[in-house]
């Protein structure tokens, strides 16, 4: 009887596994299998085993695409975090037209990204972008912006915080009013100050959130194509390209098969990789152990 | 192929009728209901070539009888989708319309487009081969020979210029790429928000006007089955494409494709700007421009050893997995007529592939007579804008942040010496038998 419910059971969970094979298993399946051949779209495959991994560790520019992505991840994620805590502290107390202005500020995160790049490339322009008319009125000298090597990466990290931070905000937000009322009485009553109750109260209570709200934006940052792609697609030159910009152009204008599917496997590593240390920091950080 | 020579072959067609007046006499001879009541799919690129084909779409259905889709596709999603597409040796359309400088080979290679010869010699005086001019045929046919496409435009660079700001200094039109570089030394007035010479400095779009100036001294993309680029022209090429845009052009000029160029032209702020021709309609338009009636046009000037620009091309063709080759046939047969051609030309696409295309009076009347003429001159000295080589997207690349970095203060030599040698594998793998 027993053995017959189990199969029963097995029975309703078949399609669930199946879609998860089919749409999961088989594509990362076949993408570790393409890694290993030498395949350009409209050429014959040949199994090369695990040369375009090889051919990866000693491509200097693959590998500047890395260290690209982990400098756009850490100003992306760490920038956001501060302001976006920040801003969640002044929400979260009471004054006029709180809830008017908590709405605007939660208005970027709501617009397209690819409209918000075509927007910020306008006014990225150094001759007739309104960046560098407002620097003009300050006796400022106008800048390139985006059209700078050097100023590219912080100018897409700069479009990626103003787009994100209140994706932040509305995660400690969450955080704050879920906070238990006692410590803080606590802390009054040992007369600490505001400072003091922020530093040793109210942030070791909100590390769990603002690190929740760290991993969906290391993921977010690692992933973002759109904006780069409109803005500068990776350039000047190289300047902004990150490993998913160098991704598309292998797999989408050279058609390097195998090539790409060996970038995705690299890629993916380097997504668990991050994902795994920030939640073993979670863990080390949760206030209730 | 000179405009004068259009005004000839205009007159020989017959006491001043277009050619277009002489296509009933044609349609009697040709049987262009042959195919009726067949259906294809035309895959087409978003572009002034594919809309004015899909906007006309419907005179084709009238003349044929067949019946047509039509997918209009953005270019870069077009490349993607007809490569994928073509590998699956399934694809969803019949006819389909391709860049012949970045696409044209890998279609070659994969045996994706249907020989048109045969096809060609069945439609007889409407196919008219003797109408095409030198630089369409030159694009056109294979060296065996083959033909596996046809051309719908050719897009040569040329000069544009403020007239206003010329005159304002005294500047003749520039003959020479040395006098072009003293022009440009001479218009450029940042005090006044004013730049020389404007062009494309982004990666990819820069390469063909480094191989303008690299041809203009004598140099080649290749040499026999091994790059050139790195030759001394090459590198002196390099150095002037450099000087120009960095000395007499804008800040943050590493960053500019043609849209961004055309845009500073367009408000009155570069005296120079070198880009395709098809990209001069709006300079006339008054809603976006203001240099409306002050634009000069000429073709590029002449280098020390030669005067060249480049050219580019779209083209059509018929799937070699089409079940309905006749009636595709007929499509690229209209697509690349007389009359579509004319249109072509006054609706600032670029300039025709046929000779006919030029004779049409109503047609012609709509076009800037100097822009006329310096099309018509430029076609003399077009050549490929690009190497015909199957890994063209990877060269642009390549060569195209190497131009960045010249730009950005790199030397030309050393970064012409490092993409050629970094570029010369990838030339030797793709020239390999599959």
């Amino acid at each position: 009887m027993i053995e017959g419910d189990r199969r029963r059971l097995l029975c309703f969970a078949l399609p669930a596994v199946l879609v998860v094979l089919a749409v999961a298993v088989f594509p990362w399946g076949f993408t570790l299998w393409m890694s290993l051949f030498d395949w350009k779209i409209g050429s014959a495959a040949h199994f090369i085993g695990l040369d375009n991994y090889i051919g990866l560790a000693s491509d200097t520019r693959f590998l500047w695409s890395i260290v690209r992505t982990l400098v756009f991840t850490a100003l992306a994620v760490g920038a956001p975090l501060v302001l976006g805590t920040f801003a969640a502290l002044v929400f979260h107390e009471r004054f006029p037209l709180r809830g008017l202005l908590r709405g605007a500020f939660t208005l970027p995160m709501m617009a397209t990204p690819v409209a918000i790049a075509l927007i910020w490339t306008m006014m990225f322009h150094p001759q007739q972008g309104v960046l560098n008319y407002l620097l003009s009125l300050v006796g400022i000298p106008p800048s390139a912006w985006v059209y700078s090597p050097a100023l590219a990466i912080p100018c897409l990290v700069l479009v990626d915080v103003w787009q994100w931070t209140p994706l932040v905000m509305l995660v400690v937000l969450g955080g704050l009013a879920s906070l238990p009322t006692d410590p803080f009485e606590a802390a009054y009553l040992e007369g600490a100050s505001r400072w003091q109750t922020f530093r040793h109260v109210t942030l070791p209570m909100l590390m769990p959130f603002v690190l929740v709200a760290a991993v969906i934006r290391m993921i977010d940052a690692l992933k973002t194509f759109d904006t780069i792609y409109v803005i500068t697609q990776g350039g000047p030159g190289t300047a902004s390209e990150t490993i998913n910009l160098y991704l598309y152009l292998q797999a989408f204008s050279f058609y390097q098969v195998g090539k790409s599917s060996a970038v995705v496997v690299v890629f993916f590593a380097l997504v668990i990789a991050l994902s795994l240390l920030l939640f073993w920091l979670r863990k080390r950080v949760n206030y209730h152990d | 192929m000179s405009f004068t020579l259009q005004r000839r072959r205009l007159l020989q067609a017959g006491a001043g009728a277009g050619a277009l007046a002489a296509l009933p006499s044609f349609a009697q001879a040709f049987d262009w209901k042959r195919y009726a009541g067949q259906h294809i799919e035309a895959h087409l690129i978003k572009s002034p070539r594919g809309e004015l084909l899909q906007r006309h779409a419907k005179e084709f259905e009238a003349l044929t009888g067949i019946t047509v889709g039509v997918d209009l596709v953005p270019e870069q999603q077009s490349r993607q989708k007809v490569s994928i597409e073509f590998n699956s040796k399934k694809p969803s359309f019949d006819v389909v319309q391709f860049g012949y400088h970045v696409q044209k080979r890998q279609f070659t290679r994969g045996g994706w487009l249907e020989d048109l010869r045969p096809y060609m010699a069945e439609s007889g005086a409407e196919f008219d081969r003797a109408d095409l001019l030198p630089s369409a045929l030159a694009t056109a046919i294979l060296p065996d020979g083959k033909w596996d496409g046809m051309p719908l435009n050719l897009d040569p660079f040329m000069l544009y210029m403020n007239k206003e700001l010329f005159a304002a200094k005294g500047i003749a039109v520039p003959k020479t790429v040395a006098e072009l570089q003293a022009a440009a030394l001479k218009l450029h007035d940042p005090g006044k928000g004013i730049v020389g010479m404007v062009g494309r400095g982004l990666k990819n779009a820069n390469v063909p006007l480094w191989g303008i100036f690299m041809l203009g001294e004598g140099g080649q993309f290749l040499n026999g089955a091994k790059l050139a680029t790195d030759s001394p022209e090459a590198i002196t090429g390099a150095t002037i494409y450099r000087d120009l845009l960095t000395k007499t052009g804008p800040a943050g000029i590493s960053g500019f494709n043609w849209n961004e160029a055309q845009s500073l032209f367009l408000q009155g702020r570069a005296a120079m700007w070198i880009d395709s021709s098809g990209f001069s309609a709006p300079l006339e338009d008054p809603t976006k421009s203001k240099v409306v009636g002050k634009v000069g046009y000429a073709a590029m000037p002449a280098g020390t050893k030669k005067r060249v620009t480049a050219t580019f091309s779209d083209g059509i063709g018929v799937s070699s997995y089409s079940a309905n080759k006749g009636a595709a046939w007929y499509f690229v047969l209209w697509a690349s007529g007389t009359q579509m051609q004319a249109r072509l030309l006054s609706g600032g696409g670029g300039a025709p592939i046929r000779a006919s295309g030029f004779s049409n009076k109503a047609e012609l009347s709509k076009i800037n007579p100097e822009y006329l003429q310096a099309l018509a001159d430029s076609l003399r000295i077009a050549v490929p804008g690009l190497p015909v080589i199957e890994p063209v997207t990877e060269f642009r690349d390549t060569f195209g942040i190497a131009l960045v970095n010249v730009l950005n203060g790199a030397d030309p030599a050393a970064e012409l010496k490092h993409a050629t040698a970094d570029f010369q594998p990838v030339l030797d793998k793709s020239e390999k038998p599959a």
